[in-house]
């Protein structure tokens, strides 16, 4: 029996080597037996480093997406037309702090610390996705965003309920539940808009205008030029190619675009009967390649932002953990059930 | 930049009455009264509870990860522990 670090989701003591294993060669066996046989790895077992490094860097990312995501909405949850639709916003909003959460402890599980993660964050040193150093200029962006940016979130996100690595599929299949409200909510929000007047109308028009190509982009770089794919992968933590994932999520959006009664701005969107897909036009890479390297219309303002709001929140967390130090030991809100 | 070092806390839920509580996953707080108010906050945002232990997660005391752990090796050659271990002539019925 180990003690300490029971941690299904969580905990910095990842694993815990059994004593005198110094067996690497029987443990990469396992380790790649069980990613053949579609089993989870779990945080205590063993693995390779690389294979923790891909997690650690993959998960944080997304977390940090998620944080940062909620700002380019909340900028409108004040001018937000109706008490429905702040309402509605506000859920979403907080959906995605907490979708942020859920991430950073899967890579909690590997070892990687709270406090690191946001100093790296903070610091530069770890991305997020590059779609949220977009501006979100009119309403109809808040409808745009729900319905590109989150539809393309899920697009990448559902495979990833089947990743190799248990906490992150777990955390995925939790964000995906919530997810489908989010991306709900922005086409209903565009609809009415789009059957709106035509100053309304043109509105969502230009918000889809300028969402599209960056949703596109939200796939990452063409399988060819994509440096970490291939290893992701052969251990499982991804499912499906970055070109795979566009064109499922690019066959899914023009129908529903039709619905909406708007246009994809992409003159060589066409259906393709040979392919069985649609094909579509060229995708403008150094403009996704310039705004990852903070060149972006807001990556000044997003990181800003958020250096800012958590050091706004220092009082908050400081009076907690004084409320805590003074209260150990003493009676807690907690009641046996 | 302020660092909290939060302790971690395991969160279990209760869906319904009726069911147990079953882990949900893990968040920092500094006391258990507000490991309850982030667990409600995080974990229940649409309902999926009627009530939350919240544990500190080095209270947790663990196996071993490994599958083959001796531990669980009593149960492995037991078969005469399951129902499908015994034969019993077609027709019978109720049992």
């Amino acid at each position: 029996m180990a003690t300490a670090a029971a941690r299904d989701t969580a905990g910095s003591q990842a694993y815990d080597a059994p004593a005198g294993a110094d067996d690497t060669a029987g443990h990469a066996r396992a380790f790649d037996a069980a990613v053949a046989a579609d089993e989870r790895i779990e945080p205590r077992d063993w693995m390779p480093d690389a294979y923790r490094a891909t997690l650690v860097r993959q998960i944080a990312q997304h977390a940090h997406s998620e944080i940062i995501g909620m700002q380019p909405e909340a900028n409108w949850i004040t001018r937000a037309p109706s008490l429905r639709r702040k309402a509605i916003l506000m859920a979403k909003v907080q959906d995605e702090a907490g979708h942020g959460l859920y991430l950073y402890s899967a890579a909690e599980t590997l070892g990687a610390s709270r406090d690191e993660l946001l100093d790296k964050l903070h610091s530069g040193r770890q991305k997020y996705s590059s779609i949220f150093n977009y501006p979100t200029l009119t309403w109809a962006d808040v409808g745009a965003i729900g319905w590109l940016v989150d539809g393309a979130a899920i697009t990448n996100q559902v495979p990833l309920c089947r990743c190799s690595y248990g906490p992150y599929a777990r955390a995925m299949v939790r964000v995906c539940k919530e997810e489908s409200f989010h991306q709900r909510q922005g086409y209903e929000l565009l609809l009415a808009l789009s059957k709106g007047t035509p100053e309304q109308h043109a509105m969502a028009q230009d918000a889809v205008d300028r969402w599209w190509w960056p949703s596109l982009m939200m796939f990452g770089p063409p399988d060819d030029e994509s440096q970490h794919s291939a290893q992701s992968m052969a251990w499982k933590i991804k499912r499906h190619s970055n070109d795979e994932l566009r064109q499922r999520f690019v066959d899914i959006c023009v129908p529903q675009a039709e619905s909406l009664g708007l246009t994809l701005p992409d003159p060589d969107l066409k259906w393709n009967e040979e392919r069985g897909h649609h094909d579509f036009g060229a995708i403008d890479w150094s403009e996704f390649w310039d705004v990852l390297k903070g060149n972006g219309p807001c990556n000044e303002q997003r990181l800003t932002r958020r250096r800012q709001a958590h050091e706004e929140g220092a009082w908050v967390r400081e009076a907690a953990a004084a409320h805590a130090a003074k209260h150990t030991n003493g009676e807690t809100g907690a009641v046996r059930a | 930049m302020t660092h909290t070092d939060w302790p971690l806390w395991e969160v279990f839920v209760r869906s319904r009455r009726g069911l147990s509580h079953t882990h949900a996953g893990s968040l920092h707080a500094p006391d258990a009264e507000l490991a309850l108010r982030n667990a409600r906050d995080l974990y229940t945002r649409r309902g999926e509870g009627v009530s939350i232990w919240v544990v500190p997660s080095s209270a947790v005391t663990a196996s071993s990860p490994d599958e083959k752990d001796p531990f669980f090796e009593p149960a492995a050659d037991k078969p005469y522990r399951h129902p499908t271990f015994y034969e019993i002539p077609e027709g019978v019925r109720h049992l």
